[in-house]
């Protein structure tokens, strides 16, 4: 349990300790990653953070390029950037590429997955994907109020613990949720809350080895490296530019640093 | 560990991935798939529950059926069309006079007066404020009104969630031009402005057909066109019909050019697919977002700033100096004549050709940077060179008439018939696009061949399309 803090449950506290920076997100702390499938209001999420009126529309593919932008909260710089909404990271495609590649290589210090909650289970394919690259994730279940319009509920303390990240519920078309969300951000942020993904093991028993004995290998090199099999899985495929990352020693700035790894599990 | 030492394992690594691989199932990938998609199955299975019927899920298939339907498909579609011009046409004439009464009835002579009483020489005077500021005016009072119904319910529209349900009924006829079934999107992007459509083909992964998306997104009107067509089409075939129906039937043949830019649209795809950029269409899966109610305040307030305002300050912006340069090109002479003269009576014969006149190419040369300025351009060249006394405020001054009616009189004064008006709108469609979409199709392929082609090609089409048209008006009335 978080201690219990009055002033920093009121909904009032937070919204007052935003400051949104626009495009000048001048001498970041933070870089907040927004990741999704096409069409969930990504850039609608984008715009209620930053501030900023990136073009929303309700069309799958419309963000065909990064935006960035920028926020204050406690006090503390973030930058936000806006991924192109895709089905997969198995960059297929320029724009699973270029989602793939900030979070992999990008370093983002949280990534928030921003789900439709009326496609929940489609969307959760992406969101396990993610979460075999980066632990440091915030998943924003967003269009909450198209949920409730088809009668749909969301348990979402189920699918916090199912999946080891905070879940946010957010209408953000309604800037509804912007608070909790920007609370769980922090909290990943800084260390305070913990995540811890589900590893996803195959049914294939040589496969689930292979990825076992390669990762083993990776992480002797790269002890704090928080998807080695992720990393062995896509040696295995034969990903070039994985491949690349571990021929350079890229792959190594990819380790989780800073307060996460100092504190003690449990926290949350 | 130091880097080096890294290398060199990672090194070790790949070699015992690669041998590793050869012990592997074939299909290990898709077990990997499969399990991710298994668990996002029992963790859905879980957390979300479904309370009775999935209401809204079935109202939009059922509105799916219909929009998407083989046979109500396009007649929808049209019908929107039609009435979304309809409703712009028919609303932004009233805001139209005020602006342009208040800006260039009121203003201007303010203007004028104060000019003369601290004793501006004539030429600042004239380049300035007959110059400068009346293009501005004109480009304010005659934009200003339709883009702000237009934008909002283009915007409402997409915010509905209507775009894609276009694409999916376009999708069939640009797979058969050879093109992706994506550029229905990009086409209609460029229905607000066609920079932002060359940029929107980047949802096109095939470099192939994202070219075919970028060179033909200049068949879909742009707003800096819209103005020009709906006032001509006001002009000369609103004038053809009783008044009762003028805006009805000029509505009508305002859908009618949007409708052979998206024929040109597929045609040209169908062209440059079958030759210079061969290729077959890739496959893709569009989804149907659902629909969405839209945020009728948010969408105004956004549309009017973000469209409708940063398309008024471009088009205001380039209207400064290209008024600048009419009002030089009208008053600097070269013998007898002002060297706008010597262009069109030089021009006309070739002009004449193709059912224009020397002043519409001269205008559409003014307008390279933005199509929003073709009309008043044309306006103030006509007077002009056909010297029509009592109108205008003298040599190379832009300016407002009244109404529509005064400046349907300015166009037949000057020699201007139903075939010049049709020849103007689809000439309007079918030319080279603006500066900025130049130079955004320069950035986009990097292509000086390319962006050449994507420039010329609209021109050549255009040229044909209006030569054909007065041989056959001609041949059917000799006396036209």
């Amino acid at each position: 349990m978080k201690p219990h803090n009055h002033c920093a449950n009121c909904q009032i506290h937070h919204r007052t300790n935003m400051i949104r920076l626009g495009l000048n997100p001048a001498d970041t702390a933070y870089v907040i990653a927004l990741a999704g499938n096409p069409n969930t209001g990504k850039s609608t999420v984008f715009n209620n953070l930053t501030g900023l009126r990136q073009h929303t529309g309700n069309w799958p593919g419309k963000t065909v390029a990064r935006a960035e932008g920028g926020f204050m909260y406690n006090t503390k710089p973030y930058k936000v950037v806006d991924l192109p909404g895709t089905y997969s990271l198995l960059s297929t495609s320029t724009d699973e590429e270029i989602a793939r590649d900030f979070i992999l290589f990008g370093k983002p210090d949280v990534t928030v997955i921003v789900a439709d909650a009326t496609r929940l289970e489609r969307n959760l394919n992406l969101v396990l994907q993610i979460l075999a690259i980066t632990d440091k994730a915030v998943l924003c279940i967003n269009l909450m109020d198209e949920a409730k319009r088809n009668h749909i509920e969301i348990d979402v303390r189920t699918l916090s613990k199912e999946l080891g990240i905070p879940s946010v519920p957010v209408s953000a078309r309604k800037k509804e949720g912007t608070d909790k969300l920007l609370q769980a951000i922090e909290e990943v942020a800084t260390g305070t809350y913990l995540c811890s993904p589900p590893k996803i093991k195959s049914h294939s028993k040589k496969l689930n080895q292979a990825i076992e004995t390669l990762s083993k290998k990776i992480e002797k090199i790269y002890p704090n490296l928080p998807n080695a099999d992720w990393v062995a899985m896509r040696l295995l495929e034969g990903d070039n530019s994985v491949m690349k990352a571990v021929r350079s020693g890229a792959i190594g700035n990819l380790h989780t640093e800073g307060p996460s790894i100092l504190k003690q599990p449990g926290q949350r | 560990m130091i880097q080096a030492e890294r290398i060199l394992k990672g090194e070790e690594i790949i070699t015992a991935a690669n041998i590793a691989r050869w012990e592997l199932e074939p299909d290990f990938h898709d077990s990997i798939i499969e399990s991710v998609y298994e668990e996002a199955a029992r963790i859905a299975k879980k957390s979300v529950k479904q309370q009775g019927e999935k209401e809204a899920y079935y109202f939009d298939l059922k509105i799916d059926k219909i929009v998407t339907s083989k046979w109500l498909g396009f007649p929808i579609m049209l019908l929107l069309l039609a009435f979304v011009f309809w409703l712009t046409i028919a609303g932004a004439n009233y805001p139209s006079q005020f602006l342009s009464s208040f800006l260039i009835d009121t203003i201007h002579p303010t203007l004028k007066g104060l000019s003369a009483s601290i004793n501006l020489p004539w030429w600042i005077d004239g380049v300035l404020i007959d110059g400068a500021y009346l293009s501005m005016a004109w480009v304010i009072s005659v934009m200003l009104p339709p883009m702000a119904i237009f934008f909002p319910m283009f915007t409402l529209l997409e915010d509905l969630g209507y775009l894609p349900r276009v694409a999916f009924n376009m999708d069939n006829l640009f797979r058969k031009a050879g093109a992706h079934g994506k550029q229905a999107l990009t086409m209609s992007m460029g229905f607000g402005c066609n920079a932002a459509g060359v940029v929107a083909a980047r949802v096109i992964d095939s470099p192939r057909e994202r070219l075919i998306a970028i060179i033909t997104n200049n068949f879909s009107l742009c707003n800096g066109r819209w103005p020009t067509q709906i006032l001509i089409a006001t002009i000369f075939i609103g004038g053809l019909v009783p008044d009762s129906l003028a805006g009805l039937a000029s509505a009508a043949s305002v859908v009618f050019i949007a409708l052979l830019g998206i024929f040109f649209s597929l045609i040209v795809s169908w062209g440059l697919s079958k030759t210079i950029l061969k290729g077959e269409a890739s496959t893709f899966s569009l989804e149907l977002p659902p629909y969405r109610p839209p945020r009728i305040l948010q969408t105004l307030y956004t549309s009017l700033i973000d469209r409708t305002l940063i398309v008024l300050w471009r088009a205001v912006v380039f209207a400064v100096p290209a008024g600048i340069v009419i009002w030089l090109t009208a008053n600097i002479h070269i013998g007898d004549l002002s060297v706008a003269e010597h262009f069109i009576e030089w021009a006309d014969p070739f002009a004449f050709l193709f059912g224009l006149n020397g002043v519409i190419l001269l205008a559409y040369i003014i307008a390279i940077p933005a199509n929003e300025i073709v009309i008043p351009t044309i306006l103030m060249l006509t007077v002009l060179s056909a010297n029509i006394a009592g109108v205008g405020a003298g040599s190379g001054v832009m300016f407002e008439l009244n109404s529509v009616s005064d400046t349907a009189d300015i166009l037949h004064a000057g020699g201007w018939t139903l075939l010049t008006g049709i020849n103007l709108m689809l000439f309007s469609l079918l030319h080279n696009p603006c500066s900025t979409t130049i130079m955004t199709i320069y950035k986009e392929t990097r292509s000086t061949k390319w962006t050449l082609v994507a420039s010329f090609l609209p021109i050549l089409l255009g040229l044909a399309v209006t030569f054909l048209t007065t041989q056959i008006w001609h041949f059917i009335d000799p006396a036209g």
